[in-house]
């Protein structure tokens, strides 16, 4: 039997063209695998009852042809269920395909089911879904990280080969650090979110997770691309795109006491091996780049308000009923079918939108979005003498335990470093560096706007010696 | 901030909470909102040098509408309460 574990796009692909299995045959091996192992990681919330007849139709010749993938609970795959980790949308059909699901089925992928998330994305260890959490399978008393956790875990113990996630402060590089494998968030507007449960839309973006960067690169170019359905997606041309980059910031100022030292070491280390593949390291200076967090949380609850106003008990998902009237039901809808965690955004998100404080926290915070974008850009510059990325680690800590952290602050200070790629809309890629004891660390590289393609290069250059 | 503000931006918000939580919330508003608050008074030198937007506003032609009704049944398929074709609801006034 093979172990999927061991499996990436590339070998895969080569083994289905070779006919060492079929398609049919690789799909139900992931079936087995989630089977076998799902009970005790909860990864999926639903294994789609179709993915053999899916992988009867695949076309191996495709880039993606025959490949089993996973998507996340949040995006859109038209006549099976969606839920976004919540109860509000427990038995909610899709009604359409999201762009993403449309490439992949064009590219040849089997979509073989939906992982869990923290409810809405909005979390870092998927201890927010309202279905259970996912656990590590690297320790199954921590977290794999979140919101994409189940879509981490179910690549990392392999039972499918790759997955989709959605990253709006870090929810695929976080978890992908944690369990130890590849994640990438593109630039805003590289990937459609049409057909993406929207949390906050100035953030959100679509990427990979996956066991190696090339196997990342290759699941990016299936799903980017410039889509009428998203007004906010970019074409190739938008950004100018860099060659021959080798050199590297290091925003030392940036690094804050809660930086675990194993984690810090772990660093040092990975500086070295850019060192001897021939990279430059350059110490820089990034004053704004710490009020990023605190910008998420002014932003980000302020758009959650907005966006989730559309979950009513009218239109679609649970409807709480009893009320004395439709206003009654309304209130009691949203007060059940939403979780604690997606309650408390919704309402801070209005405290910061309403009336007389507008100005002193989303006018600011818009003001500081500008000023971290313009810093990190600047960074970047080639005609400024500019580097080419930006490292740190992805995390400051190693996966945590399951209700470690259960005040809701130091839940989101997990996401310190992921954070300022989405404020700014930067490329970012979080790859595996090693381990403290046996928990998986991971860095984190950033790079200009429109630049996946370098980042993918170092992540490649990286895992040469990585492994 | 208090309990009854958290209850009256709740009710604003349109999401039923009990007075536990408020309270609850109350404090973890208090937490959240000092974190944040640091923004307030940071020194914003990039600020003055405005950013020239990249992404500008798109709007899509208005063409190639779908064939009236052919979502009609799978939009309403969702729909929590439903009388034929209609969207049911208790009375509103």
């Amino acid at each position: 039997m093979i172990d999927i574990s061991k499996l990436t796009i590339i070998s895969a692909r080569e083994a289905l063209r070779k006919g060492e299995f079929t398609s049919r045959e690789l799909t139900q091996m992931c079936l087995d695998a989630i089977k076998e192992k799902d009970r005790e990681i909860h990864a999926f919330l639903e294994v789609f009852d179709d993915a053999l007849d899916q992988a009867d139709k695949a076309q191996i010749n495709l880039p993606l042809g025959g490949i089993p993938i996973a998507i996340k609970d949040n995006i859109l795959f038209k006549n099976h269920k969606v839920s976004a980790g919540s109860k509000i949308l427990e038995n909610y059909t899709a009604t359409y395909d999201s762009t993403v699901v449309k490439k992949l089925q064009e590219a040849g992928a089997i979509i073989i089911g939906r992982t869990n998330c923290d409810e809405f994305a909005m979390g870092s260890s998927t201890e927010n879904s309202a279905f259970g959490p996912t656990k590590n399978p690297i320790d199954t008393t921590r977290v794999p990280g979140g919101s994409s956790g189940g879509s981490a875990a179910a690549v990392a113990s392999g039972m499918v080969l790759v997955a989709l996630g959605s990253d709006t402060g870090g929810s695929i590089r976080q978890p992908a650090a944690f369990t130890g494998i590849v994640g990438m968030k593109p630039t805003y507007g590289r990937v459609s979110r049409s057909g993406l449960i929207a949390m906050a839309s100035s953030l959100d973006q679509i990427g990979p997770l996956a066991k190696t960067a090339e196997d990342a690169e290759l699941l990016y170019d299936v799903i980017k691309g410039k889509d009428p359905m998203d007004s906010t997606t970019i074409g190739e041309d938008t950004y100018k795109v860099r060659k021959n980059t080798k050199t590297i910031g290091v925003p030392r100022d940036f690094f804050s006491d809660s930086l675990d030292k194993k984690v810090l070491e772990n660093f040092e280390n990975s500086l070295e091996q850019f060192k001897k593949l021939g990279y430059k390291i350059k110490d820089i200076k990034l004053p704004h780049l710490k009020y990023s967090l605190a910008v998420y949380y002014i932003l980000v609850p302020a758009e959650v308000s907005s966006n989730l106003a559309r979950f009513d008990g009218v239109k679609y998902g649970f409807h709480a009923e009893g009320g004395e009237n439709s206003i009654d039901d309304y209130f009691k809808t949203r007060g059940l079918g939403f979780g604690r965690e997606v309650r408390r955004r919704i309402i801070l998100g209005t405290y910061v939108l309403s009336s007389g404080y507008y100005d002193a926290y989303y006018g600011q915070a818009q003001s500081m979005k500008s000023a971290i974008t313009k810093e990190l850009r600047d960074a970047f510059n080639p005609s400024a003498d500019g580097v080419d990325f930006i490292l740190t680690p992805t995390t400051p800590t190693p996966a945590f335990k399951f209700g470690e952290k259960s005040d809701p602050l130091s839940m989101y200070l997990a996401d310190i470093f992921t954070v300022p790629a989405n404020i700014s809309g930067c490329p970012s890629i979080s790859i595996p560096s090693g381990f403290v004891g046996k928990l998986p660390l991971g860095i984190l590289l950033t790079a200009d706007m429109g630049n996946e393609s370098v980042l993918f290069e170092a992540s490649k250059d990286f895992e040469t010696i990585a492994n | 901030m208090n309990k009854e503000e958290v209850l009256k931006l709740a009710k604003l918000a349109r999401v039923g909470i009990s007075n536990e939580e408020a309270e609850t919330l109350s404090h973890e508003f208090d937490a959240i909102l000092g974190y944040v608050s640091e923004i307030k008074n940071a020194k914003l030198e990039a600020r003055s040098k405005k950013l020239e937007p990249v992404l500008v506003n798109v709007m899509r032609e208005d063409v190639n509408p779908h064939e009236s009704g052919v979502f009609t049944e799978d939009l309403l398929n969702e729909v929590p309460n439903r009388e034929g074709s209609y969207v049911k609801v208790k009375k509103i006034l």
